[in-house]
């Protein structure tokens, strides 16, 4: 009885995860930071990309409960970084737009804390996995990545997605200003060149006579 | 002794229940600052969120553990701009929303309680937390309800990451198609309006030469 409680309490304390994954806006001259309570020795990932925007480059910084900076990349358009939590407290990481002047940028993140919850939370493992538990764990972490490649990928045909409008929108204006400017040139030409010869003759005749 | 270890397991527990909360991500919001988050999610996905606020307290020169009375107002909007969610929350919230088109859904929060003026210039610590798809289920609660052994729920956990992975390819199909359609459209827009363009020119052309031949004959220069 005692040792089933021991279990669950040890459990509980390691269960520690968190997986967080968001997508915000970062405007231009902006910085955006995130903090997290993490306990020492745990293992975390910190993943982003940016999605849209200007040259979709940011600057990522992370810090731990002192301070001291772990990891540190400008302009950037997506990183992994791995990292064990060498003490107590809260870890800090910002996204910094601030060297843009109007582009704002969408960036995505996913912060990964220590492992999974195990699926049963009450259990008390005591014998060790049968063959068709383990080959479901393993099927398990493979589809597990293979939604994370999904991911990415998505954001990636997101990036190339907009890139696309964009350009759509930009041949559609541009295409339209040019004919119209071509028209007023040509007609504002003819114009001009009527007015020349309009003043010239009352000159030629005033230095004839 | 045996008493004593139980006891001592028992605070641990409830210490790290109490934080749990507290456990999730956080960051920091003005006043009256909305804060968006996009989720770009294939039709029929269920999303959760939880949120727990917290107030800085300028006297104590920290966060208040709790504020009653502080609430956050969340607003979601499906792809098409349409207002699928907006409601006024408690400053301890859960919303819950299920997408019927897929796309880029925004998941905005800002607070707008009356308490707040009276702390001038006063920062939120938000915690929030947003599960998608898969992620939503809770697996204990559904081997309870409908009595699985373990192995059964693993495979109902691996039927359930297989699903997602199905939508989301579906998702991508969809995608890859609308990409299909404006890269055409922009091959098309290039097309017409070079063609449009050179036949103006040389409209312009023809009908300047012509204007000016016939303004010079008028004046009888040539």
């Amino acid at each position: 009885m005692l040792a089933w409680f021991l279990l669950l309490c040890v459990q509980l304390m390691f269960s520690w995860i968190c997986a967080s994954e968001l997508t915000f806006e970062l405007p231009d001259n902006a910085k955006q930071c995130f903090y997290e309570d993490i306990i020492i020795g745990t293992k975390c990932t910190l993943e982003f990309q940016v999605v849209t925007g200007g040259h979709y480059d940011v600057d990522c910084r992370l810090e731990d409960p002192d301070g001291m900076v772990l990891y540190k990349e400008m302009k950037k358009q997506y990183d992994s970084f791995t990292f064990t939590a060498s003490r107590n407290g809260t870890f800090k990481f910002c996204f910094s737009n601030e060297f843009s002047t109007f582009t704002h940028k969408t960036v995505y993140f996913d912060f990964q804390v220590g492992d999974d919850p195990p699926l049963f939370p009450n259990e008390n493992r005591v014998t060790a996995l049968t063959q068709m538990e383990s080959a479901c764990v393993s099927i398990h972490e493979a589809l597990k990545s293979v939604i994370d490649y999904q991911t990415h990928f998505r954001l990636r045909e997101a990036q190339g997605r907009s890139r696309a409008e964009d350009l759509n929108t930009r041949v559609a204006f541009w295409s339209i200003g040019e004919a119209f400017i071509l028209l007023v040139v040509s007609i504002s030409q003819v114009l001009l060149l009527r007015s020349f010869f309009s003043d010239k003759k009352t000159t030629t005749t005033r230095v004839g006579s | 002794m045996e008493m004593k270890a139980v006891v001592f397991c028992t605070g641990l527990m409830l210490l790290f229940a109490w934080l749990s909360p507290s456990q999730a991500l956080y960051f920091h919001i003005g006043e009256t600052e909305k804060k968006c988050f996009i989720e770009e999610i294939p039709d029929e996905t269920m999303v959760i969120g939880r949120y727990r606020t917290q107030l800085w307290d300028k006297q104590a020169g920290s966060f208040l553990p709790s504020t009653p009375g502080l609430g956050m107002h969340v607003e979601i909007k499906d792809p098409d701009a349409k207002i699928i969610l907006s409601r006024q929350y408690g400053s301890d919230g859960r919303f819950t929303f299920t997408s019927h088109t897929p796309g880029e859904h925004q998941i905005c929060l800002h607070s707008n309680s009356s308490k707040m003026a009276l702390f001038a210039g006063g920062k939120l610590r938000v915690h929030l937390d947003i599960q998608v798809g898969e992620h939503t289920n809770n697996y204990p609660e559904i081997a309870a309800k409908d009595k699985l052994t373990e192995l059964q729920l693993r495979v109902r956990q691996l039927l359930d990451q297989v699903e997602q992975i199905q939508k989301e390819q579906n998702y991508q199909r969809y995608r890859e198609e609308r990409f299909r359609m404006t890269s055409e459209s922009t091959n098309q827009r290039v097309l017409w309006w070079s063609i449009a363009q050179t036949i103006i020119l040389i409209i312009t052309g023809i009908w300047q030469m012509r204007h000016l031949k016939s303004f010079f004959e008028a004046k009888k220069l040539v």
